[in-house]
């Protein structure tokens, strides 16, 4: 009976936590929806009222969009690659004991902790500018020819700038992850003559996979609306070259004033964002059941 | 008792009131161009003597245009005073998101005003913004260039001619290039040259029926030729170059050949900042089958959004910042030639043109260039380098960045092209212009 009278409803008591999370979520949402269905454009005030599908209708036939969102799995994709690889490396090497460890981790790990614009700047204006950059200077040195990054390789300068903010990530959670990772397996694998690199391989790897898994979840959130260092270094181009879809309906929104086509371009991102969640969330939760 | 109480303190709050009134502080937005910049400086002057406070947003042009775009669309009553062009100030008079301005009192001299200008600034024969500098464009060269490699450059100059004189004077070795032009996208950037570059080609941005006539001969010759001669004869990095980065590289003496504005002339004979000085040539601006829209029309003005609650402090100050009188003082302080150039008769004194050999040019550019007359084929819309219909921007800048992609290589002016005009039809159809 004691038992019982402690079972309070707690449902009421979460309400309005719940609630304001839910107005928080919904009336962003449920106005981009409207507006996806409105002829609004901020410059032209004599043009308004429902749209019906035509902003999605002109949109979904337009091959910027698909050019953008093509762009955008090809950044995400790659920085995901980068990224993970580059942690797995770190995290085994600042597993070792060597001097100057703890510097040497706090050096990886700075990257993160600058702002993306500023970082976008530090790598446009000091590495990659053609004529006073870091990059340009090295290769003169060399004797190579100068290579104008963001003309010339535009998308791949980008995902060298996000990628280079978000190994540091990768690193962090897997060098706790490598700190769990049981030393008398190590010993014991040792014992039975496994080295180098297939002790990575059947230990260190598998050991890794679900902090992994974390790694690339939490990534693939943000990077699919990577945009200050697009709108920094290349504003989307040359020509379409590094437009990702936020920076896709950035330019509708504030460079076209085309706030019904924005919100349709919206509406878009958040169906492509659930897809590649869901995708994403049921790959890695079969690899997480089978441990 | 009561009553003697409330009349106090009402009587307080009136003093008070009034005194506030008097004592504003107004949000303006401008352009961080060098006029603007002395404008900042010299308001110091107009805050002594109204007693009114100025708050200064001074933005880059792309970002103060998406700034002040959304605060009047959306009429959230962020400025008193904003810095808008040619393009907006005729759209925004008409949708009524403007004070008009053509009660600023009998000492404002309206008749001194150029016709151009006050009619470039004007909807429906109402004045919605007065103007701070106009501009045209021109060709400007280095002479001592065209000097050492024995070339001369006629009064009426073509694409061809240039893009010969180019070739002629380009020495990438000694980071010497024959043309300097614009390629930073934006209907504002490369759009404005491009937009001239089609003029003369004989295109047109639109038929008489709206239809978008970016895949036409004209474009493709225009462009091809853009790409071609900057891919030669240009600056390398030229898609992030645009009026100020080329003002640079020319002031530096690393361009022979500039295609820009009028009022860069102003700023190329600062001696601080210039080192060319003494051996800048002009000419007109290039034609090529035919002279029409060889130059554009451009002013930056200042206007009151409706929104405002300061409007007769914000009608004080535009009224001394565009006045006569202002035009003297900068003479005054910074150099007759720094004057801003382009908006008044009076500007040009005896002393102005002498002191500054391009002041002649300025004018006759300016006085020529017909925003309603834009191309040699008659069209629906009005302006040189841009179209005056809400939509522009927005076409513009695709298009714009479409075609700094073709600079770049990433495609082919064609496929460019072809992507901008896909662009503009569905703009087109999207606000109702194409059935």
């Amino acid at each position: 009976m004691a038992a019982r009278s402690r079972d309070v409803r707690t449902g009421p008591l979460l309400a309005p936590a719940v609630g304001v999370l839910l107005f928080w979520m919904i009336v962003p949402l449920a106005l981009t929806l409207w507006f996806s269905f409105q002829r609004y454009n901020l410059q032209n005030p004599l043009i308004t009222g429902f749209a019906g599908i035509t902003n999605y209708r002109l949109l979904l036939s337009n091959a910027r969009l698909w050019i953008s969102i093509f762009n955008t799995l090809v950044l995400v994709s790659s920085v995901l690659g980068i990224t993970v690889v580059a942690g797995i490396i770190f995290a085994v090497v600042f597993d070792q004991d060597f001097p100057g460890r703890n510097i040497a981790r706090l050096l990886v790990t700075a990257p993160f902790f600058i702002m993306p614009t500023v970082s976008a700047l530090i790598w446009k204006n000091l590495l990659m500018h053609p004529v006073n950059g870091f990059f340009s200077y090295v290769s003169r040195w060399l004797g190579l020819p100068v290579v104008d990054w963001f003309v010339q390789a535009p998308m791949f300068s980008v995902i060298m700038i996000v990628a280079w903010q978000w190994i540091p990530f990768a690193t962090l959670i897997l060098v706790t992850a490598m700190q769990s990772l049981d030393r008398e397996q190590l010993e014991a694998a040792r014992m039975d003559g496994a080295k180098g690199f297939s002790m990575f391989w059947n230990i260190t790897l598998p050991h890794l996979l679900r902090p992994i898994s974390v790694v690339v979840m939490i990534e693939c959130i943000f990077l699919l609306s990577v945009f200050a260092e697009i709108l920094v270094t290349t504003s989307g181009g040359p020509g379409l070259a590094t437009t990702n879809l936020s920076y896709f309906i950035y330019m509708r929104a504030l460079l076209q004033w085309d706030v019904g086509g924005a919100s349709a371009g919206g509406v878009i991102a958040i169906v492509l964002a659930n897809i590649v969640a869901a995708f994403l969330i049921r790959t890695f939760a079969k690899n997480l059941e089978r441990d | 008792m009561g009553i003697f109480k409330t009349s106090i303190l009402s009587f307080g709050a009136m003093i008070l009131g009034s005194q506030l009134a008097h004592a504003e502080t107004l949000t303006i937005a401008t352009v961080n161009n060098d006029d603007m910049i002395v404008m900042q400086k010299l308001s110091a002057e107009w805050e002594k003597s109204s007693g009114n406070k100025l708050n200064w947003v001074v933005l880059e042009e792309n970002v103060l245009r998406q700034r002040v775009t959304t605060d009047i669309a959306t009429k959230g009553g962020q400025f008193d005073i904003v810095t808008i062009g040619a393009l907006e100030t005729p759209i925004w008079g008409k949708s009524g998101w403007l004070n008009q301005l053509d009660d600023l009192g009998d000492d404002y001299d309206y008749a001194d005003l150029f016709p151009s200008v006050k009619n470039g600034l004007s909807a429906d024969g109402k004045l919605y913004a007065v103007p701070f500098y106009a501009e045209s464009s021109f060709t400007m060269y280095n002479t001592d260039l065209f000097e050492q490699a024995g070339l001369k450059m006629p009064e009426q100059p073509t694409w061809t001619q240039i893009a010969e004189f180019a070739e002629k004077l380009t020495d990438k070795s000694k980071e010497q290039y024959g043309i300097c032009l614009r390629g930073k996208p934006g209907w504002g950037e490369n759009m404005a040259l491009i937009t001239l570059m089609a003029n003369v080609w004989g295109g047109t941005w639109f038929d008489n029926n709206w239809q978008p006539q970016l895949t036409s001969e004209p474009w493709k010759k225009a462009v091809n030729f853009y790409v071609d001669t900057m891919n030669k004869y240009g600056p390398p990095g030229a898609t992030a170059n645009g009026f100020n980065e080329n003002q640079a590289l020319f002031a530096a003496g690393h361009c022979g050949i500039w295609v820009d504005a009028t009022s860069a002339a102003g700023r190329l004979y600062n001696k601080d900042t210039s080192k060319v000085v003494d051996k800048v040539g002009y000419a007109k601006g290039p034609g090529e089958v035919t002279d029409v829209g060889n130059g554009w029309f451009w002013a930056w003005a200042l206007a009151i959004p409706s929104t405002s609650t300061k409007t007769d402090a914000a009608k004080s100050f535009v009224k001394w910042a565009t006045s006569k009188d202002y035009v003297q003082l900068v003479a005054k302080t910074n150099g007759v030639v720094t004057s801003p150039p382009g908006t008044r008769k009076s500007t040009y004194t005896e002393e102005y043109l002498k002191a500054a050999p391009f002041a002649e040019m300025t004018q006759k550019a300016i006085l020529t260039a017909d925003p309603s007359k834009p191309t040699r084929d008659p069209v629906p819309y009005t302006g040189i380098s841009f179209v005056i219909i809400p939509e522009y921007q927005g076409i513009g800048t695709t298009t714009g960045q479409a075609i700094a992609g073709a600079l770049a290589g990433q495609s082919s002016v064609d496929d460019a092209l072809q992507s901008a005009q896909d662009n503009a039809v569905e703009a087109m159809t999207q606000a109702g212009y194409i059935k």
